[in-house]
């Protein structure tokens, strides 16, 4: 007869085996390859069926000779709608407006900081408040049958119908901004958090019993700690959500420095210069990915002796 | 005394339960009597064994004396006091089937939590950790987590941090019925040596017929549909106990008492396997599924 016990050594055994130097370098090369691989496709592409290629960085003239004439036209790769890699590498080292002293590279570093320390607030408010509406669920079944549906239902609402309203609301500053990033970081929280603080082994519960421990300590002790992995996971995906909301709420917001911002600049001068937005849109991804990077960090860190803290 | 199983007299009995009934309802019909009619005096120090078919309700009535369940009537006093209020004095070590280890702590901290419910400084909780889990000799494992022990070194931890507050009575639910024969018998060993060194009264909830002869003062033989004692058979081994005690003619002779009793009360081990009604089926709804 298993026990509850032994699976969890069974998971152990493959959890606990760290990644060693070879499958560290065995990942770095496949992550290599893989871009390597995306942006082949992207220029193959652009090879049989783009624009007429010319020396990067430079415009259709009589000083700029076509290198390479692809033999199709295909417009879905053009170079308006798929510029070539290295003009979007090279838009970033370009001035981010006519006559600006700083480059694109400079100023969407700028905005995405801005951008960030709005997605963290709302990353942290957002998980402070998807913990205690879980702590809230798991002691009362009553309140949890009647609150959850809201829940779930605040987020079928799209949120570009809210970030107006919340603007209206609250003025077009960084706090509505903030508010519209906690909105979308605390559901994943609240449920995962419904499940982790639930995820304790029954026979723990009475075990605490016989101890006459309080629920503070059960809460404390037990239930918070059992439920970390859980807390990860949804973090996770609160930090990118947090991202998109901020960057979503500035638009409304009317707030110049954050990437929302640039986005919308860059997308109405997108005809002239696309490799720019391109540069935007990379930016908000590596913003992203960032804020995710950390939160795993924390998680390894915090994990830290647990039989499933290896995992991704 | 008029109690069919009440205590050889002179001895003070620290558990006594009397009428007491257990019934499993599910709206308003009866699922099933789990027990009926308990009666049983445990003395101090005793180590005494509840062992019987699949749904006679010997988890049920450990439940009961360690109120993780109430009786539909009749009374358990623990130390003269209700069950309840034993409690909450935290008089009850409990050791169930799985470890139920925290993956998270440490050895060492898996013993100290009661330790740390209880409000004892960092001091003596060390101290205390360290000594029980010298006491099951895994003083080397301080540092490794659970899921880095063996199923028996696992129990022998979830044994040390049962008995780390002291408690006057240990309740044991099956917590050998996951080992293997070996590692068992192994581990009756340690208990009987655990239990010798601390004097603690030890209820033992078993399926083995050699482990609960091998280990008790006296046996609770129970029959099941509904659950009732249908002997108690003292053990009169002579003590101290070790591997050769198991080959003795006085062992035979009682394990064949216990298995005969078992018979005659209808039910065999053999329907163990069945998930049954009464304590197996409480334990169901309160556990989930487990292997």
């Amino acid at each position: 007869m298993a026990t509850v016990t032994a699976t969890r050594g069974g998971r152990a055994a493959s959890g606990v085996a760290r990644p060693n130097a070879s499958g560290r370098g065995r990942r770095t090369v496949l992550w290599v390859l893989l871009a390597v691989g995306i942006v082949a496709v992207w220029e193959g592409l652009k090879a049989v069926g783009g624009t007429p290629w010319r020396t990067p960085g430079s415009l259709p003239g009589p000083n700029n000779p076509v290198l390479w004439n692809p033999p199709f036209r295909w417009p879905l790769v053009n170079d308006l709608n798929l510029p070539h890699v290295w003009n979007i590498w090279l838009a970033f080292l370009d001035p981010w407006q006519r006559g600006a002293d700083r480059n694109v590279a400079q100023f969407l570093f700028d905005a995405a900081l801005f951008t960030w320390r709005e997605a963290a607030l709302g990353f942290v408010c957002g998980a402070g408040i998807g913990l205690i509406l879980a702590t809230i669920f798991v002691h009362s079944r009553w309140l949890e049958r009647a609150f959850v549906p809201y829940v779930v239902a605040s987020q079928t609402v799209p949120i570009l119908a809210i970030g107006p309203m919340i603007t209206y609301a609250f003025g077009g500053n960084v706090a509505s901004v903030v508010i519209i990033a906690t909105y979308l970081t605390f559901f994943p929280v609240t449920i995962a958090m419904i499940r982790g603080l639930r995820s304790l082994d029954p026979r723990a519960l009475e075990l605490t019993r016989s101890y006459a421990a309080s629920p503070w300590d059960v809460y404390r002790k037990l239930r918070l700690p059992a439920s970390l992995p859980y807390l990860f996971t949804a973090l996770k995906i609160a930090a990118t959500a947090s991202i998109v909301g901020a960057i979503i709420g500035e638009g409304p917001g009317g707030i110049p420095n954050g990437l929302g911002r640039v986005l919308d600049t860059y997308n109405q001068y997108y005809i002239t210069g696309p490799e720019k937005l391109w540069a935007a849109i990379i930016a908000c991804g590596l913003l992203g990915v960032t804020f995710f990077l950390l939160v795993r960090l924390a998680e390894v860190l915090v994990l830290r002796g647990r039989p499933a803290a290896a995992d991704g | 005394m008029t109690d069919p199983h009440s205590a050889p007299s002179g001895a003070v009995p620290v558990v006594r339960i009397s009428g007491v009934d257990k019934t499993f309802t599910r709206g308003d019909s009866i699922l099933t009597k789990a027990l009926e009619a308990i009666d049983l005096d445990v003395n101090l120090g005793e180590f005494i064994s509840f062992i019987g078919p699949s749904g006679c309700g010997k988890s049920t009535l450990l439940r009961i004396v360690g109120d993780l369940t109430s009786p539909t009537s009749g009374t358990v006093t623990v130390n003269g006091k209700t069950a309840e209020r034993a409690r909450r004095d935290r008089d009850y070590g409990m050791v169930f089937q799985a470890p139920v280890l925290f993956d998270w702590r440490t050895v060492e901290d898996n013993v100290k939590l009661p330790l740390e419910i209880l409000g004892q400084d960092a001091a003596t909780r060390t101290k205390r950790a360290r000594e029980m889990l010298e006491l099951v000799e895994l003083g080397d494992f301080l540092k490794h987590h659970p899921y880095q022990l063996s199923g028996g070194m696992q129990q022998r931890v979830a044994i040390a941090r049962a008995l780390a507050f002291q408690p006057s009575i240990l309740l044991m639910d099956e917590p050998f019925g996951a080992l293997d024969e070996m590692t068992r018998e192994r581990m009756n060993g340690e208990v009987l040596r655990i239990w010798q060194q601390t004097g603690t009264t030890i209820l033992f909830v078993t399926h083995s017929i050699p482990e609960a002869v091998f280990l008790s003062s006296r046996v609770v033989v129970m029959s099941a549909r509904p659950g009732r004692i249908a002997k108690v058979i003292d053990i009169d081994l002579p003590r101290p106990r070790n591997e050769d005690s198991r080959e003795t003619r006085r062992y035979f002779e009682l394990v064949t008492e216990v298995r005969e009793v078992l018979r005659a009360g209808g039910g065999s081990l053999d329907d163990a396997a069945t998930v049954d009604a009464g304590g197996s089926l409480e334990r169901a709804l309160a556990e989930g599924p487990i292997g």
